[in-house]
């Protein structure tokens, strides 16, 4: 669809190639720039794009983390139904640390967050987990009662599930409803109404068999891999109730 | 680092969610360039190229530079895939100048190619490692170059057949683009 | 040396000469996040804000950028307004942020406002090159609002979140998947094809007819 007079992509491209890599010694070109000028004018565009940009974000960085800050307390509050506040911990060396060593970024380690009552005894732990799914990484968010051994909710983070279909597991609230009743683990997904009703059963959305059973594995794998660390006991909380996070 | 297996990480950005047909990155070499399987496959091997690079500046950037600046990520992203493809294309003119002047103004237009930002934006997103980024650039030059054949193909077919005047020229490679989509999502699923 | 009026400039980007339909420049935005009505204008007001901005600054610097260096300085200006229009989008619409993803910092690579300063900006005065960007920006609005809404009034039945049919309509999922994306676009490509061919016709037929009437 190129009607005369009309530029495409291609036209603009070749316009800009032919009047762009001009070489010094061109005659069309009006007079020889300096090279110093051309690199001081890169240089000084470039400083002057760096400075608005900072500013610009000393401006929003504060409510963006504010927000990150919010989401995350929302969700960890979702799937630890009755806790009053809850204090996050670093998995280090395979134990749980309140701090992260000097230097450590904190996204290369993963996160238990250990929710406590009014007396600030433990109340179930909450972690995240994303695998891929069916169509890209799930990102699940859910509680877990180490004591009893059963979960205490779930909440997909991150989901690009087809529309319809996978999109069901946080749409169909059947099927969320069931990671909120207490099921023992390790979980084991079954078609609807073929379960014969044990107690750690989750009936899989019929159509989206493969997304569901992905949310079911991802908290499978993720139990299997915190196993040893819970093993160990769940670590008091801390004195300080400023490294923690208080509920709403 | 990313929980995704480097298998799924190549087979996704493969097929599943191709780059093309799936996430519609690289979309101005689909339409200007797939009309001779040729042509679609050495541009093809050129962006690969180039998309491998990309992967590894994006991980050197990200682990060493960017960590206290994060939000001079755009800039430096474009002005390396932009010096990225000056380098490639000096090097093609001394290495292979018939291939050179085959591609002629597409070299340079890899650097508003989509992909190679898209790439170098998804991989930091998904906080893939160095190997993680590599498989990831493979597998997604791979599918970009798959996608591209798979169109140029059809296309050389197309030409010999009675289309309505109307449909010839994008719109036509838009509908056969959207079909081929279709297809490719009987891929997902597969892992 | 001026040959197109202020009127001109403006409108010509609206349809006439629209990026999106008739260019085909910024396909890989159109395309991607037109699923729905919502996303659509979020992206089309975040490219409307870096073209705009990019033309105005380099319009009234064209002056100081050597011609070798322009097209590195354009993309610098460019990347500049797409890194703040990402944070702002973030800090105020998390929402639409989130949907956006990627897309947003892939404004940079959008051919079109590239195109623009090229083209336009850099030999155009302040507000010349103000009225070509917001042209431009509105015709590319056009463009994606008309796929989202497509997209999302079958794929979803609803409009930026209303439902329209209620709860029994059975909506056509793919609409709102990649293929539909690109059908939607391929079918307004050939209904535009289609309108332009009559007005030809009937062009070449009123000709025709004058042609007769005079002999």
């Amino acid at each position: 669809m190129n009607q005369e007079g009309n530029r495409n992509r291609i036209d603009v491209a070749i316009e800009v190639e032919n009047t762009g890599k001009a070489e010094p010694q061109d005659a069309r070109a009006p007079k020889e720039v300096s090279t110093f000028r051309l690199v001081a004018t890169l240089a000084l565009a470039g400083a002057l794009a760096g400075l608005l940009i900072v500013l610009v974000n000393e401006h929003t960085k504060p409510i963006i983390d504010k927000y990150k800050a919010e989401q995350l307390q929302l969700s960890v509050y979702e799937v630890l139904p009755g806790v009053e506040h809850y204090d996050t911990w670093y998995l280090v060396d395979g134990a749980l640390a309140l701090t992260l060593p000097a230097g450590a970024k904190e996204a290369d380690y993963k996160r238990l967050y250990i929710g406590r009552d009014k007396n600030g005894a433990a109340k179930g732990v909450a972690m995240s987990r994303g695998e891929s799914g069916f169509q890209d990484v799930i990102m699940v968010i859910f509680g877990f009662d180490p004591v009893k051994g059963v979960l205490s909710g779930m909440k997909i983070l991150d989901s690009k599930e087809t529309p319809g279909l996978g999109d069901k597991i946080f749409k169909d609230m059947a099927f969320v409803n069931q990671f909120f009743a207490g099921p023992q683990t390790p979980l084991l997904g079954v078609k609807s109404g073929a379960g014969k009703g044990q107690p750690n059963e989750i009936d899989m959305i019929t159509g989206a068999t493969i997304s569901s059973k992905v949310v079911i594995e991802i908290i499978n794998n993720a139990l299997e891999e915190w196993k040893p660390v819970l093993d160990k006991g769940i670590p008091e909380a801390p004195a300080d109730p400023a490294s923690g996070e208080a509920a709403q | 680092m990313s929980d995704q297996t480097l298998f799924s990480i190549f087979f996704s950005a493969l097929v599943v969610n191709n780059f093309t047909l799936a996430l519609f990155l690289g979309l101005c070499p689909f339409m200007g360039v797939s009309a001779r399987v040729e042509t679609a496959l050495r541009m093809g091997l050129a962006n690969i190229f180039v998309l491998v690079l990309t992967a590894l500046s994006a991980w050197f950037l990200n682990t060493y530079i960017l960590e206290t600046a994060p939000y001079l990520r755009i800039i430096s992203f474009i002005i390396v895939i932009a010096s990225l493809v000056q380098i490639v294309e000096m090097a093609i003119k001394k290495l292979s100048p018939t291939l050179f002047r085959q591609l002629g103004i597409y070299l340079p237009l890899i650097t508003t190619n989509c992909a190679i930002l898209g790439l170098a934006i998804f991989q930091t997103n998904r906080g893939y490692g160095f190997m993680q980024g590599l498989t990831f650039a493979v597998g997604a030059g791979l599918g970009l170059t798959l996608a591209l054949v798979l169109m140029a193909s059809i296309r050389e077919s197309v030409e010999f057949s009675d289309v309505p005047g109307i449909a010839k020229g994008t719109g036509l490679v838009l509908i056969i683009a959207g079909t081929l989509s279709l297809a490719f999502m009987g891929f997902a699923g597969l892992l | 040396m001026k040959t197109t009026t202020a009127q001109q400039d403006f409108i010509r980007g609206i349809w006439k000469e629209n990026p999106v339909l008739i260019q085909m420049l910024g396909l890989c935005p159109a395309l991607a996040v037109t699923n729905s009505v919502a996303n659509a204008l979020a992206m089309s007001g975040a490219t409307f804000f870096v073209l705009s901005c990019s033309s105005v600054l380099i319009s009234t610097c064209k002056r100081f950028i050597p011609h070798e260096v322009r097209i590195s300085a354009y993309i610098l200006v460019i990347a500049t307004f797409v890194t703040l229009a990402d944070m702002l989008l973030q800090a105020y619409a998390p929402v639409q942020h989130k949907e956006l993803g990627a897309f947003i910092a892939l404004i940079v690579v959008n051919c079109m406002i590239l195109g623009r300063q090229e083209s336009f900006s850099a030999k155009n005065s302040v507000f010349r090159s103000l009225l070509d960007a917001f042209g431009t920006g509105i015709g590319f609005t056009i463009a994606l609002v008309m796929m989202g809404g497509f997209r999302e009034i079958l794929g979803t039945g609803s409009f930026l979140g209303y439902s329209l049919f209620g709860p029994n309509f059975e909506p056509w999922v793919i609409m709102v998947l990649p293929a539909g994306g690109f059908l939607t676009l391929g079918f307004i490509l050939l209904a535009i094809g289609a309108i332009e061919q009559r007005r030809k016709n009937k062009t070449a037929g009123k000709a025709e007819q004058m042609a007769e009437a005079s002999s």
